[in-house]
C-alpha cells in the first residue's frame, strides 16, 4: 500500500507541480479553471491511448519508440513555455502597468494562456501514461492486494495533488510588483529543465552522446528521489548525476529563453 | 489492427541495423522477479539490455546508476541501451513491483 501511494505521489507531483506554477501565471484569465480543466482531461485521455498503445510505441524508432516520444512531448512543452515568456516579456509589464487589478492584465493575455494550457495537457499525458499502466497492472493482479494498493495510489495521487494546490496557493501570495518577474523565473527553469530530461532520453535512446558521464554526483548530498530532490526534480529539473550533454542542453535553454525575453521586453528597446 | 501494426513496427525494427551494441544479453521477468537478477557483462562495452516482460502487467525498468527508465508492457519486450561502464555493479529495478523485482548488473 505505502509503495504504491509513493509511485503515485511522485508521478502526479511532477504533473501537479507544472500545474500549479501555470496555474498561478495565468491568473485572472478568462475562464482558465475551464481552461486548465479541458488540458488535464485531454491530458489523461491522451496518456490512456498513450498507454493502451505502449507495446507499439516501443517498438518504433528500433525499440526506443518511448524514448524518442517523450523527447518530443518535452520538447515541445519547451517550445510553448519559451514563446509564453517571451510574449509576456513583451506585453506582460505593460499590462500589468496599466492594469488595476490583475483581472485586466492577464485577460488580454488569454492567447498565451492557450499555450500554457496545452503545457499542462502535454505534462498530464507523460506523467499520467505511466499512472494509467502502473493502475492497470494492479487491476490484472486482483485480490486482497490489489485493494490495499488502490488505496495507496488513491493517497498517493490526493498527496500530489495537494502539493500542487499549495504550492499554486503559495504564489498567489507574491506581490503583484513581483508577480511576473517570479512566475516567468520560475517557468524558465520549467522549461530548462524539460530540455535536460529531453536530453536524458535522447542520450537513453543512443542517439545524443553523454560526454562527460556524469557531469557530477550530488546523489550523496540530495538524491534525486528524497522529498526535495523530487521536487526540484519537477520544478527546475534537478538530476544528482547528470551528464554534459544534459547540463548544456539546460543551461543553453535557459540563456536563450533569458535573451529572448530581454529582447522582447519594450522597455530594453526604448532605453 | 493492432497486432498488424506491432508486427510490422517488429518486422522494421529486426530489420534494421541496431543501435551498434557490442554485447546483447537478455533480462526475463516473470512473477515480478528479474532472471537473471545478477546479469554480468564485458566494461567499456556498449549493452544492449532486451527485457522480455512474461507477466501480464506492465513494469518499469529503472536505474539511476544506469541512467535507465523504460515502461516494458506486459507480455512484451523492451529494449534498453547501456555503457560503455566502467567496472563495477550497477543495481537496477522493477519500479511497480519494488518489492521482488530487483537485480544487479555487474560490468568487469
Amino acid at each position: 500500500m505505502l509503495s504504491s501511494a509513493i509511485i503515485l505521489f511522485r508521478e502526479v507531483l511532477e504533473a501537479a507541480l507544472i500545474i500549479g506554477i501555470l496555474a498561478a501565471a495565468t491568473r485572472g484569465v478568462r475562464h482558465r479553471g475551464l481552461w486548465i480543466g479541458a488540458g488535464i482531461w485531454l491530458g489523461i485521455a491522451g496518456a490512456c491511448l498513450v498507454a493502451g498503445f505502449a507495446d507499439v510505441l516501443n517498438q518504433f524508432a528500433q525499440g526506443m519508440g518511448q524514448e524518442i516520444f517523450n523527447a518530443a512531448v518535452l520538447g515541445l512543452a519547451v517550445l510553448m513555455l519559451a514563446s509564453h515568456n517571451i510574449w509576456m516579456a513583451r506585453h506582460g509589464r505593460e499590462l500589468a502597468a496599466h492594469a488595476t487589478s490583475i483581472g485586466n492584465a492577464v485577460s488580454s493575455g488569454t492567447q498565451s494562456a492557450t499555450i500554457l494550457v496545452s503545457v499542462v495537457g502535454l505534462a498530464v499525458l507523460r506523467e499520467g501514461s505511466e499512472v494509467v499502466l502502473f493502475l492497470y497492472g494492479i487491476f490484472t493482479q486482483g485480490g486482497t492486494t490489489a485493494n490495499s494498493m488502490l488505496a495507496g495510489s488513491l493517497i498517493g495521487l490526493v498527496a500530489g495533488i495537494a502539493v500542487g494546490t499549495l504550492l499554486y496557493r503559495g504564489l498567489l501570495h507574491i506581490p503583484l510588483r513581483w508577480f511576473f518577474q517570479a512566475t516567468a523565473l520560475l517557468i524558465l527553469l520549467l522549461a530548462a529543465g524539460m530540455a535536460g530530461q529531453a536530453a536524458r532520453f535522447l542520450i537513453q535512446a543512443d542517439v545524443l552522446p553523454a560526454l562527460i558521464d556524469p557531469l557530477w554526483d550530488s546523489s550523496a548530498l540530495l538524491p534525486e528521489d528524497s522529498v526535495i530532490g523530487t521536487v526540484l526534480h519537477a520544478m527546475a529539473g534537478y538530476d544528482a548525476a547528470p551528464t554534459a550533454t544534459q547540463a548544456l542542453c539546460y543551461g543553453l535553454t535557459a540563456l536563450v529563453i533569458w535573451l529572448g525575453m530581454r529582447y522582447a521586453s519594450p522597455q530594453r528597446v526604448a532605453r | 489492427m493492432r497486432k498488424l501494426l506491432s508486427s510490422a513496427a517488429l518486422l522494421c525494427a529486426l530489420a534494421a541495423p541496431l543501435a551498434q551494441a557490442d554485447q546483447d544479453v537478455t533480462l526475463i521477468i516473470e512473477n515480478h522477479v528479474f532472471s537473471p537478477s545478477e546479469l554480468r557483462v564485458a566494461a567499456n562495452q556498449k549493452i544492449r539490455i532486451v527485457i522480455d516482460n512474461r507477466d501480464a502487467s506492465p513494469e518499469e525498468f529503472e536505474s539511476k546508476k544506469l541512467r535507465a527508465e523504460k515502461v516494458i508492457p506486459g507480455k512484451s519486450k523492451g529494449l534498453v541501451v547501456v555503457g560503455p561502464l566502467k567496472p563495477g555493479s550497477y543495481p537496477f529495478f522493477g519500479e511497480f513491483n519494488e518489492k521482488t523485482a530487483q537485480g544487479v548488473l555487474i560490468a568487469e
